[in-house]
């Protein structure tokens, strides 16, 4: 039997260990500070563009609470878009974070399960998983949303 | 002076936010949903609201800003109503985030396909 | 002639000899270092399909095809077709198999299927089983994400580790007589498993099952490295290939400058690539294209290729299991 074959479970696992060991070594190193930095500009940048619409909006004689959905909007449209024309995955490989985070990620995500899941047929394909990504955004949110509320409302009675 | 505020504030969410995701081993999807419930909570003790009074789109747009924006329908709606407030509060944030997501997302996956 | 080596490895009495084989790759594939060696180059990444899976099949009935044309076979005279791809119950190849209308033989092995295949048509000519034997295998970019990873617009950010699907495929043919590398033993593998989770490090998943058989095939025929002109393994990627060399060195073999990997060889270690190539072409079109070219031309005489694979599923990712490897060699010589 070669050198490399574990002969149990504990020989397996101190292998692994050690291995874990030495693919840390060899793994490369991400520029951190250069990806930080880029997760910054088009961060800032996608919010950069939020703004303008929702000075537009404020603008527009509406109260900042009653511009903030119609912002939201917009930003939710041009994430689609983007992800229609191809770039905002292109976008994603340079920022990171910053096209994931902000809610133009969440329509990205939602836009490109569609734009995917279409081979398998309207219902079954993009239907069914167009939420395939963003769900675990919307289910927790709500969870969090309500318990809080919950807690402070009925609870604490703030 | 609006703008800047808006993309230092959201620059510095998002490269928090890969900073995580360089130091730790969470995915997009784990630091999306923990930055979703940490705006929930701050919104539902009522500290995210003054952030976005300052920074405004550098706040809102931020998946945070979603988080805070269904407790804080939540609490509103709770408060006028009662119980079911819980359940109707987060429908005008949700409702807005899921409605649009769906008509636009369903308009471009019409029109256009996966590119390499 | 005791035919068995050792633990794992079989020298074959009769080596059946690779009569043909081609390689159909799409276009980032195509503009790669090693592009000039491919022989059909589809601009096209659908393939003027309508989906990615029914473009990945295309690409395998046009390697099985022109492989047949190339040795001027006719259907009729193959008696097996083996062939496997990443995709869910291997639809590329039984669909592919259900157009060209031959015995088949389904086969999962994840970026290792083209050795195992070759393997396997090994001991069915060898045995006496089979005159003719076509071996295929597919790989897509597009499928291949949309199976194990996201939808393909989704804005994600790639780690540096992780490896390109490459889109294409080779199909080969094994013959009882005739002209070509032959094929002169194989070496089987085993699962092996360091624990590795994190899909985006599909190397160092793999790098133990490479290493581990290479270590076995050295052990069992008694040879050194420096055999062989060239030992290739099929998709380590940059990183996988550093990590196998470290492991075999810890037991006491050291690979030469004779040492290459496919993922690596087939973008050239462009970036946007990450660590390289996988997928089951991977290895099948610079097998079918670089190597057997060289081995026509003489400039390779003795070569050791290693398959790698991962057979873990999406699923198991999720449910927090490690990636298991394994790896197959075969011996081709002129």
């Amino acid at each position: 039997m070669s050198n490399l074959i574990p002969r149990d479970e504990e020989d397996q696992q101190r292998r692994a260990t050690r291995y874990g060991q030495l693919v840390a070594q060899y793994r490369p190193r991400p520029p951190i500070g250069r990806n930080l930095a880029l997760a910054f500009v088009v961060g800032g940048s996608i919010c950069f563009i939020g703004q303008i619409f929702y000075n537009l909006f404020l603008e527009l004689a509406l109260s900042p609470r009653e511009a903030a959905a119609p912002t939201l909007a917009v930003m939710i449209l041009l994430g689609a878009l983007a992800t229609g024309l191809g770039i905002y995955d292109e976008l994603a490989q340079i920022g990171g974070a910053g096209a994931a985070i902000p809610i133009s990620g969440f329509s990205n995500t939602v836009t490109a399960a569609a734009m995917d899941y279409k081979r398998e047929g309207f219902i079954l394909g993009m239907g069914a998983k167009m939420f395939i990504i963003a769900g675990p955004v919307l289910v927790y949110g709500i969870i969090t949303g309500f318990t809080i509320a919950l807690i402070r409302v009925f609870l604490l009675g703030m | 002076m609006s703008y800047f505020v808006a993309f230092i504030v959201g620059g510095i969410i998002c490269a928090l936010g890969q900073l995580v995701l360089e130091l730790t081993t969470w995915t997009p999807a784990q630091l999306l949903v923990s930055l979703t419930i940490l705006g929930g909570i701050l919104g539902g003790l009522g500290i995210y609201q003054p952030l976005v009074d300052f920074a405004g789109a550098g706040a809102l747009i931020p998946v945070s800003g979603f988080g805070s924006a269904v407790a804080t329908g939540a609490i509103v709606e709770a408060k006028r109503i009662g119980i079911i407030g819980l359940f109707t509060g987060p429908f005008e944030i949700v409702g807005l985030g899921v409605t649009a997501a769906v008509i636009f997302g369903f308009l471009m996956a019409l029109v256009a396909s996966p590119k390499e | 002639m005791e035919k068995k080596q050792g633990d794992r490895t079989y020298m074959f009495a009769n080596p059946p000899a690779l009569i043909g084989a081609k390689s159909v790759v799409g276009p980032k594939e195509a503009a790669g270092p090693v592009g000039q060696y491919f022989d059909l180059k589809i601009d096209d990444p659908l393939f003027g399909e309508r989906t990615a899976e029914k473009a990945e099949r295309r690409f395998l009935i046009e390697a099985t095809n022109a492989t047949l044309e190339g040795a001027n076979l006719a259907k009729d005279q193959i008696d097996f077709f083996l062939a496997g791809d990443l995709l869910n119950q291997i639809v590329s190849a039984s669909f592919t198999a259900r157009e060209l209308r031959l015995p088949f033989l389904g086969l999962y092995g994840a970026c290792s299927t083209m050795a195992e295949g070759g393997m396997l048509a090994g001991f069915l000519i060898d045995g006496g089983f089979a005159q003719n034997v076509l071996v295929g295998v597919s790989s897509h970019y597009q499928t291949a994400e949309r199976q194990f990873r996201y939808p393909i617009e989704l804005n994600i950010k790639h780690k540096l580790s992780a490896q390109y699907t490459v889109t294409g495929a080779g199909a080969f043919l094994y013959a009882k007589g005739g002209d070509g590398p032959y094929l002169k033993g194989v070496t089987v593998g085993k699962v092996v498993d360091y624990k590795i989770k994190d899909p985006s490090d599909m190397g160092a998943a793999m790098a133990p099952a490479a290493a581990d058989t290479i270590l076995q095939h050295f052990e069992d025929t008694g040879r050194e490295p420096d055999y062989y002109d060239l030992i290739f393994t099929g998709d380590l990627g940059k990183v996988g290939m550093q990590l196998n060399r470290a492991l075999l060195e810890q037991c006491g073999v050291r690979l030469g400058s004779n040492y290459q990997d496919g993922g690596v060889m087939i973008f050239g270690g462009d970036g946007a690539y990450g660590a390289g190539g996988s997928g089951c072409a991977c290895s099948a079109v610079i097998t079918a294209g670089y190597i057997l070219r060289e081995l026509a031309a003489g400039r390779l005489k003795r070569v050791l290729l290693v398959g790698t694979g991962a057979l873990h599923s999406p699923l198991t990712w999720q449910q927090g299991e490690s990636i298991p490897g394994i790896a197959h060699g075969i011996v081709l010589e002129r």
